[in-house]
């Protein structure tokens, strides 16, 4: 079997993708999803506040996706769901297994890939302790809450304030459990204000910045945590340590890009982001391959990942037509406390109206100015009351900068104080 | 002359407020640096709303789904959350249920209707 485009994953990015390749004249593609429907994580993602950006009212996760899902089945673009993905090879050729279709092997002339990421595991933290039932990722939970129907537990301990940590203490305060604390190895949350507010605040739920797990108790069942206060160098301080009986730790420490099949392909992979890295069509090392969304950077608004996987749907769809064309790589290079940018590298040839550069700080800075610099010179800024490491940023280059510096070799975004 | 001490969510500075009140009426707000600020103090301290997401049960998917997610089709005031939440405890929903299918209206005499927030066949 051969496709023009296979996109790999049916979530938010996979879906948005699709359409605007579809939209952008592909007409031979293909949507592989493991799961056994459409949308993705939204689908346990039933709280509020998705698609601000996007449709001007605040959606539930399923609702947002819901309008993807219906843009698919419009344009009548074909899916496969119930089919995992084992093995992309750098020549395009996938390896698919599914219950009804066995093994089989589709090639294609481009990728897009839009697996999404996975949280942090426990194995990953190294906590101390027992390793009893009734220790779940924060998300494991929510599927069980939200589309299983199970309650997992009902006295819990939350370590990390992601959001999806935060959601899950209100869903599990609503459906009756008690949430004790949530402890959070950072001075500061990762976790967006407004959930601070609505999903601890409103229920007298407390966050313990600056604290984390160090033992676990129990044998079969959790029966107990410690929590400790850490120094500036997250060592837990002796003599801070509180014991929380409870029979759920929950844990919500950080999303990891899910690259494994990207690796396989040969994929150049961004140590920090630890997703592709892509030039300006967000296109990866390898030609014809794609990434959007959760799989290229984590992101904390579905919005964008929708705005960021419809570019790269229009990308595979200007490959497709083009093909491989000569390029050049232009390092997009930054200072002042950013951790990374989206896209890495730049050809300004290749830019059409605009484009929008993001990236994320790494510590809490007030009163600053992000600018940028072409050649040398300013060509923009914008003033920032506040910049947090779980608030992604932008910077939209526009068509006429690009055209006011030819031959550009220099390109700085940089944070300054204001 | 009472004081509530508030977080604004209207973005990521998370200003610290107090809002003063007299006999329940706002007399001033502090510690905004800009009016969304007021805006969600005002609005916070003296009626405080917010939308509820949940799930039902459900029977008779051909899909095998056992719950839909569901939300109030309105803002209830924040008092009435958990009275509202008693209320979706017992009550099981038939499939097939479309997107913003009403599932149960005037929810615990709010009111407020919940409504299906998926399809599910």
């Amino acid at each position: 079997m051969k496709h023009d485009l296979i996109i790999l994953g049916g979530g938010p990015a996979g879906l948005a993708a699709a359409i605007a390749a579809y939209d952008a004249g592909v007409r031979d593609l293909l949507i592989v999803e493991r799961d056994r429907e459409l949308g993705g994580i939204l689908n346990q993602c039933i709280h509020n506040g998705f698609g601000l950006h996007t449709f001007s009212e605040e959606l539930t996760g399923p609702e947002y996706a819901a309008r993807f899902i219906e843009g698919v089945r419009e344009r009548n673009i074909p899916y496969v769901l119930n089919t995992m993905a084992l093995h992309v090879s750098p020549e395009k050729a996938v390896t698919l297994l599914s219950r009804t279709d066995g093994l089989q092997t589709v090639s294609a002339k481009a990728i897009i890939l839009a697996m999404g990421c996975r949280e942090r595991s426990r194995g990953a933290l190294n906590i101390p302790g027992y390793r009893p039932a009734g220790i779940y990722s924060a998300g494991t939970a929510q599927r069980l809450v939200n589309i299983e129907g199970f309650l997992p537990g009902r006295e819990i301990v939350i370590l990390g304030s992601g959001d999806i940590g935060l959601i899950m203490a209100r869903r599990l305060t609503l459906e009756g459990a008690k949430v004790k604390v949530v402890a959070e190895l950072m001075p500061y949350s990762g976790g967006l204000k407004r959930n601070i507010v609505q999903c601890l605040d409103d229920y007298g739920i407390p966050l313990k910045l600056s604290h984390t797990v160090v033992d676990i108790r129990g044998r079969k069942r959790v029966e107990g945590v410690t929590i400790a206060a850490v120094d500036a160098q997250n060592k837990p301080i002796p003599g801070t340590e509180e014991e929380y009986a409870c029979d759920t730790l929950l844990l919500s420490c950080g999303l990891i890009p899910e690259n494994e099949l990207s690796r396989e392909m040969g994929v150049s992979i961004n140590p920090v982001t630890n997703g592709p890295v892509v030039n300006e069509s967000l296109e990866t090392s390898v030609p014809g391959v794609f990434a959007a969304g959760n799989v290229l950077h984590v992101h904390d608004l579905v919005d964008f990942v929708s705005e960021e996987a419809a570019a790269a749907g229009r990308a595979a769809a200007a490959y497709l037509e083009n093909g491989e064309t000569a390029r050049r790589e232009i390092p997009v290079r930054f200072e002042g406390g950013v951790r990374y940018t989206v896209p890495s590298t730049i050809d300004p040839a290749l830019v059409r109206d605009a484009l929008t550069v993001r990236f994320r700080v790494g510590s809490v800075m007030k009163n600053r100015i992000v600018s940028v610099w072409m050649d040398g010179e300013r060509v923009q800024k914008k003033r920032r009351q506040i910049m947090a490491p779980g608030e992604m940023e932008e910077v939209r280059l526009t068509r006429e900068q690009f055209d006011a510096h030819p031959g550009l070799d220099d390109l700085l975004i940089r944070v300054e104080e204001a | 002359m009472e004081t509530v001490n508030l977080i604004c969510i209207g973005c990521p500075m998370g200003c610290p407020m107090t809002v003063t009140l007299e006999n329940g009426v706002v007399t001033g707000v502090s510690g905004n640096t800009c009016k969304r600020g007021d805006i969600y103090a005002r609005k916070e301290v003296t009626a405080p709303t917010r939308i509820v997401t949940s799930t039902l049960r459900v029977t008779g998917s051909r899909t095998g789904a056992v719950t839909v997610p569901c939300k109030t089709k309105t803002d209830l005031p924040k008092n009435d959350i958990f009275r509202c939440m008693r209320a979706l405890a017992g009550v099981t929903a038939k499939a097939p249920i479309h997107i913003g299918d009403v599932l149960i209206s005037d929810v615990a005499g709010t009111g407020v209707d919940i409504v299906a927030t998926k399809d599910v066949l």
